[in-house]
């Protein structure tokens, strides 16, 4: 048996078709969802992915946060779901309340594009058993508003906690606060990355890297092992 | 209100002798005598806006038909040609059922204006033309030129028009994988911003802009009309109207990414259940376009409602409604079985979508508003039958001097020394610094399928994921080349393009060209436009690129002062498998440099001249497009063969600034020895074209050689990719970190 | 001290992505009888000294050529009288 990965899939969504790519060369089963769908077709684990849902207009997932879709996605987060935000993804997660802190606009005002250096600090949680905590991994980064911010109260608690699960490594891209480009929930199951896993999976393509794929393989053994 | 009465058709033939404001529509007396003609009455302010807007130099290139046939009349023979000029877009046959279609186009007044939006809905209007052919957008491409990098105007427009690439672009999913970044003086206050797009689709998903079959409905769908981009019209308006005061008229168009997304989509879902007969966007000329062209290029007629149309303004006249040029609109022809299954696919995804008419077994078009009948026209008098000019044109009286000031007897550097200085000056200058401030603005990671992006030589993109299908595009154009001979200019252009796609590793098929010049009206304007179509159409013709369309950009000009003549060419080319691609950056030290082709001290135009001596003079670099199409040919096999590892095309700034842009990229160093017959000065800075740097493993030396000897190209070894400089033996050797903060500290010095 | 503050708004005729994109959402989260959602930015400046008709001249000069873009944009400007902390 395989795992069923649902792709939530927003007007504006991007990356639905690269996230689906990418749980398919990691062996698991995509399976589109739709922003309208009042049930979560029965999938084992689901990716929110990057772009700009509703244009990012008023704040990036601001408007997304309320699609019908969050409803159950919601309430099954918190019974031990496995939900992975990418980018936009993570900007859902945090507005609706399943990830702390927010994201600003970029520190340099700038959209970013680059293949950013990143470090695996937490490889216990469902997304990310196949890194070794410490390891230096390459993912790309592309976004308008991905600087991290919370206070100082929730910062040193996600530290406290082990819950910053990334953190950018040389060069601070967008002005988030210590560094931070993923953090995850207490559980583990829930994970959010301003950095795209998905857009490192395959050589030659991108960034030429498969840093990204171990996202993948790692909810893929989680759930067949499970 | 108390309206005078609405003008129909009726109305108009009824009173002859009302004097409409032609001449503010922009129409000519004799032009405007020819609409009364055509319609054998004086038309009504509706028919009015429609002739004046279609037949504008924008709509009608009534100023460039007459030179732009010879695309047709030169075509060479191409089995890859499935769709040709006329169209939105051309369609290139890429091979396993696969069809590309692309376009470059311009928009380059909106974004000096208001450098944002402009820059932003160039994007948005270059996308819809490609969905409009029934392709999935899948990449593109910005060729930007600007004032003087430091001129304070550019700090102004530039970062606002690629904050608008990226703001559009990014938002739409597509990656940006290519163009250039030009500054020179002649720009100031003329920026061109050109923008290209391409789509996949397969060969049956082909679509056209067609109304066919009698009884089919009209859709329009997306956003709300408003009254953007309609200026002229409000004066027809405000006469055609007594107190019903036309609110006021935007001067800019704002996009909406988001809305164009939706609508990109949504149409792809319809075409995927086959539910459209013929499709068409909505860009210039807004509705009279889309239904006059929709409607002449079909079998039959057209009836419209204009009363249907959703209005974001309900002020609105209807001479406004039909010259809107609102964004993020589209117009189907759906059969009637089919329409509720469209509209429910909008639905889906929020896109608003509203049946204004249908075809009709007639031949005319026939616009309805309030009940009365306010156009009543032969959809291909419009459309196709607008004024066509022969404009004169005359070699400029300055021409023959800007040649004789030869570039070639400038003061040349004379000691190991000052060559270095002069190669760091120039990696440093603006246009050959590194772009990555500005291209880090662009995602090139979106949609999973980016093989190669800029700097890269050209784009590439996977469109099979099994096979590795793919393509790649290159945008060239160079002003100043084209300033001392546009005919030869235009040629190295479409021979630099052509070269950069090879490089790559990719076979070039076809060619689509954003032709930016200055005003029409003046003869030595006309000459350089003339005299530039006339070198690419018959280079495309030696070649066998076929031109698959593109656009025209004139009155490029403050007063007086035009812009070089610009003409920027798109290449497309196909690549069996991209694994097999080659990119730029050095990959493994101990690698041979083989510099392919003739060098000549050719240095008219070039970027030496440009960045030591502030000089534009003499000559271009002479073109031998056999020799282009040879080196092509042995790029290409080699790649396939995996004989090269690495290769760069070059051109502005000559070897040492390829060599310095492999070197960085790869960051490994390179040493290089002067060959014989050649000074280091002319081998360094030379512009011959035809020419590219390669890095040859070791194992692969002999049979490269023996395949360049057999195949009769010059392959000469020009050094071995090697350690952390770059340095010329005997002359000169600068650390990698030196010359990278000279390339990448530039522009970000300027601008950030 | 004294607060002025510059609201900036596109112009009416302009067509504004967003405040469209919040509008269409509330219904869907049962806020019905908006018609229509305009975005916009306020500015507060803390202006030292007096606020004179000198001072506005140059708050209005600021807001014209630097934080409205007038080919799109219109702006209001407006003194605030800020409860100042009383001495």
């Amino acid at each position: 048996m395989t795992a069923r990965i649902g792709v939530v899939t927003f007007p504006g969504s991007l990356d639905d078709r690269d996230t689906q790519r990418a749980i398919r060369l990691a062996g698991a089963e995509p399976v589109a969802l739709w922003h309208k769908d009042k049930d979560l077709h029965q999938v084992d684990a689901v990716v929110l992915c990057g772009g700009f849902s509703y244009g990012d207009y008023l704040r990036a997932g601001a408007i997304a946060r309320f699609s019908p879709v969050m409803e159950p996605l919601l309430e099954q987060a918190k019974a031990g779901l496995p939900v992975l935000g990418i980018c936009n993804g993570f900007q859902i997660l945090t507005e609706a309340h399943l990830l702390p802190g927010t994201m600003l606009r970029n520190d340099h005002l700038h959209f970013i594009c680059r293949d950013q250096k990143l470090r695996v600090e937490n490889a216990e949680t469902a997304w990310t058993t196949d890194y070794s905590a410490g390891q230096e991994i390459h993912i790309p980064l592309k976004n308008n508003d991905g600087q991290y911010v919370a206070d100082a109260y929730t910062l040193d608690k996600l530290e406290a906690e082990g819950r910053v699960a990334f953190r950018y490594l040389d060069f601070n891209p967008n002005g988030s606060q210590r560094d931070i480009a993923g953090i995850t929930n207490e559980a583990g199951n829930v994970v959010g990355l301003m950095p795209h896993p998905e857009h490192a999976v395959e050589p030659l393509i991108g960034s030429g890297r498969t840093d990204g794929l171990p996202f993948f393989t790692s909810i893929l053994k989680k759930l067949v092992n499970a | 209100m108390s309206r005078t009465p609405l003008d129909t058709v009726e109305h108009a033939a009824a009173t002859p002798d009302v004097e409409l404001p032609w001449a503010e529509l922009g129409l000519k007396k004799d032009e405007y005598e020819r609409v009364v003609e055509i319609l054998g009455r004086r038309p009504t302010g509706a028919e009015l806006a429609m002739y004046s807007v279609m037949w504008s130099e924008h709509c009608s290139y009534k100023s460039s038909k007459v030179h732009l046939r010879q695309f047709g009349e030169k075509a060479p023979q191409s089995d890859a040609l499935l769709v040709g000029i006329g169209e939105n877009a051309g369609v290139v046959d890429v091979g396993q059922g696969y069809a590309v279609t692309f376009k470059v186009e311009s928009h380059n007044h909106p974004s000096y204006v208001e450098p944002y939006q402009g820059a932003a809905t160039g994007v948005g209007g270059i996308v819809r033309d490609i969905i409009a052919m029934g392709a999935r957008p899948v990449a593109v491409v910005d060729p930007l030129r600007f004032g003087a990098a430091d001129h304070p105007d550019t700090k102004r427009v530039l970062p606002g028009v690629v904050a608008g690439i990226g703001g559009y672009g990014n938002c739409l999913g597509l990656p940006n994988i290519g163009g250039e970044v030009v500054f020179d003086a002649c720009y100031q206050g003329n920026p061109l911003v050109n923008a290209g797009a391409i789509g996949v689709m397969r060969h049956e998903d082909i679509h056209l802009a067609k109304a066919s079959g009698a009884g089919n409905k009209v859709i329009l769908y997306g956003a709300r009309t408003g009254g953007d981009g309609i200026g002229g019209a409000s004066i027809l308006a405000s006469e055609t109207f007594d107190d019903a005061k036309p609110s006021k008229r935007p001067a800019v168009q704002v996009g909406d990414p988001f809305q164009e997304k939706l609508l990109i989509e949504c149409t792809l879902e319809a075409f995927q259940e086959k539910l459209v007969v013929g499709i068409q966007d909505l860009g210039a000329a807004g509705l009279s376009c889309a239904t006059s062209e929709l409607a002449s290029n079909g079998s039959g007629g057209m009836r419209v409602t204009l009363d249907d149309v959703p209005l974001r303004d309900s002020t609105l006249s209807p001479e406004e409604i039909l010259m809107s040029e609102s964004q993020e609109r589209m117009c189907a022809v759906v059969e009637p079985e089919k329409v509720d299954r469209f509209l429910e696919i909008c639905d889906k995804w929020d896109v608003i979508a509203t049946v204004i008419g249908e075809v009709t077994d007639g031949d005319r078009l026939e616009i309805y508003w309030h009940g009365g009948k306010i156009v009543d026209v032969d959809p291909r008098t419009v459309a196709h039958d607008g004024p066509v000019y022969e404009r004169p044109y005359a070699r400029p009286s300055w021409q023959d001097e800007l040649q004789a000031d030869d570039a070639n007897k400038l003061p040349r550097p004379t000691s190991g020394a000052e060559l270095k200085d002069q190669v760091l000056k120039l990696v440093a200058s603006p246009n050959q610094a590194s772009k990555s401030w500005i291209t880090s603005q662009y995602d090139h990671f979106v949609q999973g399928n980016t093989v190669l992006a800029q700097p890269e030589d050209s784009g590439m993109i996977r469109i099979d994921e099994e096979s590795g299908l793919g393509v790649a595009i290159a945008t060239d154009g160079n002003g100043r080349y084209a300033k001392l001979d546009p005919y030869t200019g235009a040629q190295l252009a479409l021979a630099e393009a052509y070269r950069n796609v090879a490089t790559t590793g990719a076979k070039p098929l076809a060619v689509s060209d954003c032709l930016n010049f200055g005003s029409p009206e003046d003869p030595a304007v006309m000459w350089q436009f003339a005299e530039a179509i006339r070198g690419l159409a018959d280079a495309c013709q030696q070649l066998g690129t076929p031109v698959t369309g593109g656009n025209v950009s004139l009155y490029n000009q403050t007063g007086e002062a035009a812009i070089h003549p610009t003409p920027v060419v798109a290449v497309l080319g196909v690549i069996d498998d991209v694994a097999r691609r080659t990119p730029v950056a050095f990959q493994e030290e101990g690698q041979l440099l083989y510099l392919l082709g003739d060098t000549r001290e050719e240095f008219g135009g070039s970027a030496w001249s440009q960045v030591i001596h502030d000089h534009l003079g003499g000559l271009p670099p002479k073109v031998d497009l056999e020799r282009e199409r040879l080196l092509g040919e042995i790029l290409i096999s080699a790649s396939r063969d995996g004989m090269i590892d690495s290769a760069h095309d070059l051109s502005d700034g000559g070897l040492i600034q390829a060599v310095v842009e492999s070197a960085l990229l790869g960051g490994k160093g390179a040493r290089l020895i002067v060959p014989d017959g050649l000074d280091a000065f002319t081998l360094l800075f030379s512009e011959s074209a035809g020419r590219a740097v390669v890095a040859v493993p070791r194992s692969e030396e002999v049979r490269f050689n023996d395949m360049c000897g057999a195949r009769g190209l010059p392959a000469t070894r020009i050094g071995v990719v090697d350690g952390d400089t770059v340095e010329l033996q005997g002359e000169f050797e600068v650390p990698l970190t030196d010359l990278r903060t000279a390339h990448e500290g530039t522009i970000p010095a300027l601008l950030a | 001290m004294a607060r002025v503050v510059v609201d900036v708004m596109l112009k009416p005729e302009i067509l504004d992505p967003q405040g469209q994109a919040v509008q269409r959402a509330l219904p869907r989260l049962g806020f019905d009888g908006i018609s229509d959602v305009r975005q916009g930015k306020r500015f507060e400046l803390e202006v030292d000294g007096p606020v004179d008709e000198a001072a506005l001249a140059r708050i209005h000069d600021l807001a014209e050529s630097f934080l409205a873009n007038t080919v799109i944009e219109d702006f209001t400007v407006k003194v605030e009288e800020v409860a100042e902390a009383a001495k």
